[in-house]
């Protein structure tokens, strides 16, 4: 044995089972600390901990060896992993986060693979242990390849459009039908190693083509189902290779992206399954039609910087509602600068925070955390709507279809029945735009015809910085 | 062996459930980049398998890219997810904390 520091004790199975009983205790107790910001500090510390002494019980576990290799898959992960995590910006967040969902994928799918050639096929192992790494194999696979895409959409390097091919989902069920069939070979007894690539490469190229076809205004549900799957993939790897951390931790991301994931779809009134088909620019069709009532016609009324300061500056109460096109314009720190002077001027400012603006579950909240903004006038959609009636004025950056009122009077819209900021039950509103151009949804948005509304024209940070600048010279 | 370890991933399934579903929308991005941190738990199973699946050249190569995917996953989830919470600690009573930003105005 060439372990180097230890007495038997510590190599004991059931100390090491121990330990990970400690650490994923401390994994639970970390995450329940998450439900506020004050103990969520503390709470992923603790985790991190729980994290800590798993990773030095397994490598008490008496067969681990090959210290070259795990030194060197640990130098190289932290070289990387490390830097990007200090320097990433807050507005690339979503991005980061499906990198790192991926090599989680990633690494999954590598050790199915890696288990099928130590075991010859799973040749002496159990049924099961093939079942769940195949499962597994399959899972991670789509998620780390899935989880690429979403970064490359998300980070621009491909188009944020819907990418289609013609018969996508017969191609996906083709190849899912492959990925599971050469599974069912392996658990059946063939050991060609073969057979386990195979899998590895439909399952690779099934998550290019699911994620490929969806808008970035779904990327809120892809991100948290990605999540999900990476999560249930390491608990089936738990199965395979008799690990209760690995089981433990893998269902509660499990299910932690499960209840995201469906909490993104409904504020989106849209089925997973239909989101995972396809992305909006495929099948919207042109809205003008006819039950439009003549918005199409209408005119839009815009402003300046300085009619809008005297609006800001005299209103009793101002809820700010921020979109993609705040992280975008990087225009945080503005807005917070704005809510301050508007503070001093005893302006009442609130934000309203439709749960999937932005690019993923919590993105605005990080946005304006970073620039400050107290976390106690973050208002979630159910708290602030009520509260529109009596708001002097709405201010909309970068935000669109999250306002649109068509999605509660036209039945026809696509995004009818999508739950709303009811910002035109405000007394006004101005939208600060870049141009007249339509959402991520294509879709068109009454609320900017409706003679409430005033458009502000230009960049979001240029914009809020020179509302800023005439609010301070009233 | 096998029954033991399904009852504790049904159970860790609803544990899971219960703990999340507390958590507020406003941190929904930390608790997924946290709970993102804990699936790097994988990292294990690459450290388990390596004293054991370490011979020949691709064997390597995929126990190195194992690890390392594993380690990128831990160490940067929870990195990243300190970042964010940090930001939103910063109390409503205002003390401008912060190394000083640039004015945007």
């Amino acid at each position: 044995m060439t372990h180097p520091l230890l007495g038997s004790f510590f190599q004991d199975r059931n100390f090491i089972q121990a330990a990970y009983i400690v650490a994923f205790g401390l994994f639970i107790y970390g995450l329940s600390g998450l439900t506020g910001p004050r103990t969520a500090v503390r709470g992923n510390r603790i985790a991190a901990v729980g994290m800590a002494i798993a990773v030095v019980a397994a490598l008490l576990t008496p067969e681990v060896g090959n210290w070259g290799i795990i030194l060197a898959g640990v130098a190289i992960g932290a070289a990387v992993g490390i830097p990007a995590a200090r320097r990433v910006r807050m507005t690339a967040m979503p991005q980061m986060v499906a990198l790192f969902n991926g090599v989680g994928g990633g690494a999954v799918a590598l050790i199915a693979w890696l288990e099928f050639r130590r075991t010859g096929g799973y040749a002496d192992t159990p049924t099961y242990v093939a079942v769940f790494s195949v499962f597994a194999a399959i899972i991670g696979s789509v998620s780390f390849w899935g989880s690429n895409i979403a970064f490359a959409k998300l980070q621009e390097l491909l188009p944020g459009k819907p990418i289609t091919v013609p018969g996508q989902q017969i191609l996906n069920a083709v190849l899912l039908l492959v990925a599971v069939g050469l599974g069912v070979a392996i658990v059946a007894g063939s050991h060609a190693e073969i057979l386990i690539i195979g899998v590895l490469l439909a399952a690779a190229v099934l998550g290019n083509m699911v994620v490929l076809p969806i808008g970035g205004a779904d990327m809120p549900v892809v991100i948290s189902l990605l999540n999900a799957f990476t999560g249930l993939s390491a608990a089936a790897t738990g199965v395979a290779l008799d690990n209760t951390a690995l089981i433990v931790a893998g269902m509660i991301v499990g299910a932690s992206g499960t209840i995201l994931t469906n909490l993104m779809a409904e504020a989106m009134n849209r089925s997973i399954p239909a989101i995972v088909a396809g992305g909006f620019g495929g099948t919207v069709t042109a809205p003008a039609g006819g039950g439009g009532g003549g918005e199409d016609g209408g005119t839009v009324r815009s402003t300046s910087p300085a009619d809008a300061a005297i609006q800001l500056s005299y209103a009793r109460q101002v809820v700010i509602v921020p979109g993609y096109g705040m992280a975008v314009a990087q225009a945080q720190h503005a807005v917070k600068e704005l809510m301050r002077e508007l503070e001093k001027r005893g302006v009442e400012v609130k934000f309203g925070i439709h749960p999937v603006a932005g690019r993923m579950p919590g993105h605005m909240n990080v946005l304006l955390a970073e620039a400050d903004v107290p976390y106690d006038h973050l208002k979630e959609m159910d708290e602030i709507n009520p509260e529109f009636p009596r708001t002097d004025v709405v201010l909309v950056i970068g935000a669109n279809d999250v306002t649109n009122p068509a999605a509660k009077d036209q039945p026809d819209s696509p995004i009818y029945g999508m739950p709303i900021l009811q910002v035109d039950e405000a007394q006004s509103v101005i939208v600060l735009k870049r141009s007249m151009s339509s959402g991520f949804a294509g879709i068109d948005n009454p609320l900017f015809y409706n003679p409430k509304t005033a458009l502000l024209f230009g960049d979001a940070k240029g914009s809020v910085s020179d509302v800023v600048g005439e609010v301070q010279g009233l | 062996m096998l029954i033991t370890n399904l009852a504790i991933l049904v159970l860790a399934g609803f544990v899971g459930y219960a703990v999340i579903s507390k958590v507020p929308n406003t941190l929904h991005t930390p608790l997924m980049s946290g709970t993102n941190a804990i699936h790097g738990i994988v990292l294990l199973g690459g450290l388990i398998i390596a004293g054991v699946a370490g011979d020949g050249v691709l064997n390597k190569i995929l126990l190195v890219i194992a690890i390392a995917f594993g380690t990128i996953n831990v160490v940067g989830g929870f990195l990243v997810t300190d970042r964010m919470l940090e930001m939103f600690k910063a109390k409503p009573d205002e003390r401008s904390p912060e190394a000083e930003r640039p004015p945007t105005s």
